[in-house]
């Protein structure tokens, strides 16, 4: 298994109670697999998927990007007033 | 006076002149300055005051590639964005886009093209307080 930090912000960070979990994953795991083990611990996070911006060691990383032992995936939430998600 | 950084996240007031005066240039004849400032009403409904989060680590590098994709497509010359955090109470600035360039068409336009890009791509969250004493992130 590999470890990954995860970075919520603004009302993620208000459901989830923190401003990071950390996760273990299968070796070779997406940035989209990080997603959805997250939304099975928290359900409400649900209703963000299709809606966000995700980020590998603060570099915008696509879902199906994987990720590694020791990095830090950021959940980007939509930022204020955007609408033109890309 | 300080050097002036670009490109910034802070918790201080904003101030519009040290970045005026740290994007002219001899070749420029225009400046465009752009305040964003916290607004007491949203959809009709009164605001008491706003905050601001960032992943900043992130968001400041961001500035500086939207910075890059305004160049890519106009003649500008220097740019500099600051955007604040934390607590801003209403008539405070939450961000400054300030562009340098020969000729101002092309500085108003690279101007709205940065805050647009801002508010689609750069991790900073925006909550409304509202004046009843609820609050909630825009989204």
């Amino acid at each position: 298994m590999i470890t990954v930090r995860v970075r919520l912000f603004a009302a993620h960070r208000d459901i989830v109670g923190r401003p990071e979990v950390t996760l273990q994953m299968e070796p070779g795991a997406t940035v989209g697999a990080v997603w959805e083990q997250l939304v099975a611990g928290y359900p409400s996070l649900g209703r963000y998927t299709g809606r966000l911006l995700y980020a590998v060691n603060q570099q915008f990383a696509e879902p199906d990007a994987s990720v590694d032992d020791g990095d830090e995936v950021a959940i980007i939430p939509p930022v204020s007033g955007g609408v033109d998600r890309r | 006076m300080q050097p002036v950084e670009p490109f910034m996240i802070t918790e201080a007031p904003l101030d519009p002149a040290p970045l005026v005066a740290y994007v002219q240039t001899p070749g420029d004849g225009a400046v465009v300055t752009f305040a964003g400032v916290a607004r007491n009403h949203f959809g009709g409904r009164p605001t008491a005051f706003l905050s601001y989060e960032a992943y900043t680590e992130m968001a400041t590098p961001v500035l500086a590639r939207i910075a890059e994709e305004a160049r890519a497509r106009w003649p500008i010359g220097r740019v500099a964005v600051h955007h604040r955090i934390g607590t801003l109470e209403i008539g405070e600035t939450a961000v400054l886009v300030v562009v340098a360039a020969p000729h101002r068409q092309e500085a108003f336009q690279a101007a709205a093209y940065i805050m647009d890009r801002i508010k689609e791509i750069a991790p900073i969250w925006k909550k409304e307080h509202w004046a009843d004493g609820a609050a909630e992130w825009r989204e």
